[in-house]
């Protein structure tokens, strides 16, 4: 009978992994399918299903079929991964019932690659058999005297350049082994690298086979967990993923897969070696700051909230996420709920609470219910309740949910709104830490600053401060959507650029159109022009940018995105969601909203803006609570940084992007037209002439702007400008 | 002067509420902060009448021991509740962000026409109820208009009628 937290904890790894053993770990091939909410959406349940299917008519041994949540490439979804030991995992895009039949017959029986269905194939990249990524994090890049260098020209000098790629990679916190090297798909980490080591590197290991044991580091670390499946180097290169670390990796339904990947051994350390305060120290000393839009340190948050004197105290994280625009809490729930269970359990015992609650959106159906499964079945197991793991620490976790409020993320209004009261802002101070929930000493953390806490329990506070920029620790996960090529889930090093997040992971603009702007921290946040572009991504760069780093939504606008229009967006809003209490914000966002409106419509006058910006500051300098405060930001960074947008609006009465419908007008191009009347039988109001075979002129003074002659065109004749 | 509580001296009107509603109502009374529940309740309800009918709300405020004037500010407040009945099913388009950058306002546009009502309301034949969402965490496959329970990705506004008729929809 083991004796300590520790020690069962190792147990029960040892337990599930003997149990998944024959099932998945053992098996040879696996064979992964995407289940999240956007997965779902884009048909995974087929896909799943019609595995299963062939799987029972055609048992196939060492191949083993499992879900996992979303690994971040939405706009490819459904995505299904087949992973076979020593090959570059192969990632399925786009897939449908029909198209497993195929990957079925020919990869998983006759294992030969469907060329045509593959990711590379889709996104037009190119295949290799080997890969190898050379860390271009600040830490490495010092000491990279011309190890690129050194790989390619060996590579080109043994003749390899069609099946060895170099690329780079973003900090993977190894930055005290630098320069680093990976070799993909064999996950070899090489240290301290030469270019004398690089040539050997590629003689022996990428033209030889042979890895060369004497400059691999075999370290383990958490973050390294997602190596194996790592499958697009454009996409995942620049990436680190420790929040993330287990999303598309684990069935979030399964506690033993979370076990056998170091799950709840944090937990069990905690329980075991350390004291509270000891806990508090390590999270202070990680450098770990909130990731749910304050950045404040989370270490000294829970101090706080330790040093109160009081006989009950609560722990809550906040999953409310409700900038509109964002999905990386949602899709860390479900890709991965244990984690924020076991980050959740380590701060209650930290603080001296026995009671934690997740107060998370209605709207996220699929995550309320894998978090309902990870707290039952972590209830089963003895990892939550009472006497935790025998280690006299009692905590228990109650899932609340929101109804739809913006304001409820907001910390004292979060709090009304659990106690069952409209939830409606406090004047702080008392901050929660003192006076929270009940009136009781409440400590609140974000989903993703919580699921960052066992990984700086397991790895260390210095390693995980090692990562990052001086001031801002860690890594930031963005949900990256927009005008980009590749929207979905992103997690990179703090200090990475928005430049390397645009363009390198995000792929670049989305048919070859202009970038315009890049539009972070939601509605409390700005828009940032292509002169911002090098702006690192941490705290307080964004902050001096004339942005925040908010929570993590991160919208791509491009040339035909109105910057006046987008103003507007996010002012309807935040007065939507105003919650009336404070009158600067009650009014104040509702007047600035009705100027906006006018601009749009074309009724915006000579002055319009300079009072827009005053009543901005009014309604910053006023409001009570964050949300009034940060409501004018979208309206005051557009205006610092598209001005000439607001005058065409307001003096020429034009909208440049031809968005605002009242400024736009429909054109029919007399070069392109074909005169195929298309556009004529669909126009509402009979306002387009012309024979068939001829040109089609519009009446601009009866036209409704409608835009369904634009629709029906195919000859790309009417314009909209 | 002191409010007036309300006393439970006619018996509530239990039958307007449904079965597990009760049970659960009956459960928080043994927890602490039993009225904290609130929400979790009208939740129930609003899920089993498809809105929250009047009567429904006094009964909770009898049973659950709060002020009617809390219940009602409290059901008004949320955005998720609300006091008409919906049609048979519900179309949610995400006006979020990144489905307004792609163009969501002008599937917003067409359904109304299509379905000739305006936002909050039931069409009517009573077969749907048009409504707008906050960012439903698809970003990624923006647009999305959800139906009922089922998420459609990167809707064309084209696509709208195809979509609706899986549920009944006749075009005009
Ligand atoms: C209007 C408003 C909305 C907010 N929404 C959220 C949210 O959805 N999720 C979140 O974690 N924090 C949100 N916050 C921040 C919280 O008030 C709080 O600072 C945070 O949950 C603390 O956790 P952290 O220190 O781990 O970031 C919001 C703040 C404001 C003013
Ligand atoms: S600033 Fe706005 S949301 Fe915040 S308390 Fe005032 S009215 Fe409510
Ligand atoms: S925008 Fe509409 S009203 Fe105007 S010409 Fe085109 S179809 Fe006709
Ligand atoms: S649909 Fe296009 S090509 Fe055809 S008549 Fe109209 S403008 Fe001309
Ligand atoms: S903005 Fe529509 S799903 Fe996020």
């Amino acid at each position: 009978m083991p004796t300590t937290p520790l020690a069962q904890v190792l147990k029960m790894r040892h337990e599930a992994i003997s149990r998944l053993f024959d099932a998945k770990f053992k098996a040879i091939t696996r064979i992964t399918v995407g289940s999240a909410t956007c997965e779902n959406a884009a048909g995974a349940n087929p896909v799943y299903d019609r595995f299963v299917h062939l799987f029972g008519q055609n048992k196939k041994p060492g191949v083993a079929l499992g879900r996992v949540g979303c690994a971040g490439r939405c706009d490819l979804e459904p995505v299904v991964t087949v992973i076979s030991k020593g090959k570059i995992p192969v990632k399925y895009v786009k897939m449908t019932p029909a198209k497993v039949d195929k990957v079925f017959e020919s990869h998983v029986l006759g294992g030969k690659v469907v060329e045509e269905y593959t990711m590379e194939h889709v996104a037009g990249l190119r295949q290799f058999k080997k890969i190898v990524s050379v860390c271009h994090g600040a830490g490495c890049i010092k000491k990279n005297l011309g190890v690129e260098k050194a790989f390619q020209d060996a590579i080109t000098e043994l003749g390899l350049g069609d099946s060895v790629a170099v690329t780079r990679s973003a900090c993977q916190g190894l930055c005290e082994r630098g320069p680093v090297a990976f070799v993909y798909p064999d996950s070899t980490v090489y240290q301290k690298v030469t270019p004398e080591i690089a040539k050997k590197i590629v003689e022996k290991h990428l033209h030889g086979g042979k890895p060369i044991a004497e400059h691999t580091w075999s370290g383990k670390r958490l973050a390294n967990r997602f190596l194996p499946i790592y499958g697009n180097v454009q996409f995942f290169g620049k990436q680190l993923r420790l929040t993330l670390r287990n999303c598309g990796v684990i069935d979030p339904e399964n506690l033993d897969e979370y076990l056998a990947v170091q799950g709840y051994e944090a937990l069990g350390h905690v329980l075991t070696n350390m004291s509270q305060k000891e806990v508090i120290d390590a999270v202070t000393k990680s450098g770990l700051r909130g990731r749910g839009g304050g950045g404040y340190p989370a270490g000294r948050k829970w101090q706080i909230a330790y040093d109160q004197k009081s006989d009950q105290k609560y722990f809550i994280c906040n999953a409310d996420e409700g900038d509109p625009g964002a999905f990386m809490d949602r899709s860390t729930i479900e890709g991965d709920p244990h984690t924020i269970l076991e980050g959740l359990m380590i701060g209650g015992y930290a603080i001296g609470a026995d009671k934690g609650f997740v107060y998370i959106r209605a709207e996220y159906p699929m995550a309320i219910q894998r978090l309902e499964k990870a707290i039952a079945d972590a209830r089963a197991a003895g990892l939550l309740g009472k006497n935790i793991l025998g280690s006299k620490f009692n905590f228990d976790i109650e899932l609340r949910l929101g109804a739809g409020a913006f304001v409820c993320g907001e910390e004292t209004a979060l709090l009304a709104s659990i106690e069952g009261s409209r939830g409606m802002p406090h004047p702080r101070p008392p901050y929660p830490t003192v006076s929270g929930l009940w009136g009781k000493p409440t400590c609140i953390n974000n989903v993703e600053t919580l699921a960052n806490v066992p990984v700086v329990i397991i790895d260390g506070p210095a390693w995980f401060s090692s990562i990052g920029t001086p001031k801002s620790k860690g890594t930031k996960v963005f949900s990256l959507a927009g005008k980009v090529n590749n929207t979905g889930l992103i997690e990179v090093p703090m200090g990475t650029t928005l430049r390397e997040v645009v363009y390198d992971v995000g792929g670049g603009i989305k048919g070859g159109k202009n970038f315009k702007a890049v539009q972070t921290g939601g509605p409390a946040g700005g828009c940032l022009p292509e002169s911002t572009l090098d702006t690192p991504v941490d705290y307080d760069s964004l902050a001096a940018a004339g942005s925040i780093m908010g929570s993590g939504g991160m919208i791509v606008m491009d040339e035909d995105s109105c910057m006046v229009d987008v103003a507007r967006f996010f002012l309807e809003f935040t007065q939507d969601e105003s919650c009336g209490k404070c009158t600067p914000c009650r009014e104040g966002t509702k007047r600035m909203l009705e100027m906006l409106e006018r601009i749009t419509a074309g009724k915006g006058k000579e002055g319009d803006v300079e009072k827009l910006l005053r009543l901005a500051d009014t309604v910053r300098k006023a409001s009570l609570c964050g949300l009034g405060q940060a409501a004018p930001n979208p309206v005051i960074s557009t205006i610092t940084h598209f001005r000439d947008e607001y005058d065409a609006h307001i003096r020429e009465k034009k909208c440049p992007a031809g968005v605002c419908a009242a400024l736009v007008t429909y054109t029919i191009i007399a070069d392109k037209c074909v005169g195929c009347t298309a556009c004529a039988r669909k126009c509402p109001v009979q306002c387009i002439s012309g024979a068939p075979k001829k040109v089609h002129v519009i009446n601009q003074d009866a036209c409704i702007k409608c835009g369904q002659c634009l629709l029906a065109c195919k000859f790309d004749a009417v314009l909209r400008k | 002067m002191s409010p007036k509580t309300v006393e439970t001296t006619t018996a509530p009107a239990a039958g307007e509420l449904p079965e597990h509603v009760l049970k659960f109502i009956e459960q928080t009374r043994l927890l602490p902060h039993p009225e904290s529940y609130l929400i979790a309740v009208l939740q129930m309800l609003q899920k089993h009448f498809g809105y929250l009918p009047a009567k429904s709300l006094d009964t909770v405020s009898q049973l659950m021991q709060i002020p009617s004037a809390k219940v009602t500010g409290v059901a008004t407040f949320y955005h998720f509740f609300t006091f008409v009945p919906k049609g048979k099913h519900t179309i949610s388009v995400c006006l979020g962000t990144a489905c307004y950058v792609k163009g969501a306002g002008i599937l917003v546009d067409r359904l109304k026409e299509m379905l000739g009502v305006e936002v909050g309301a039931a069409s009517k034949d009573g077969l749907f109820t048009l409504e707008v969402a906050r960012c439903v965490g698809a970003c990624a496959l923006a647009p999305v208009v959800i139906v009922d329970d089922k998420v459609y990705a990167n809707v064309k506004p084209d696509e709208l009628v195809k979509i609706l008729s899986k549920y009944g929809y006749k075009p005009k």
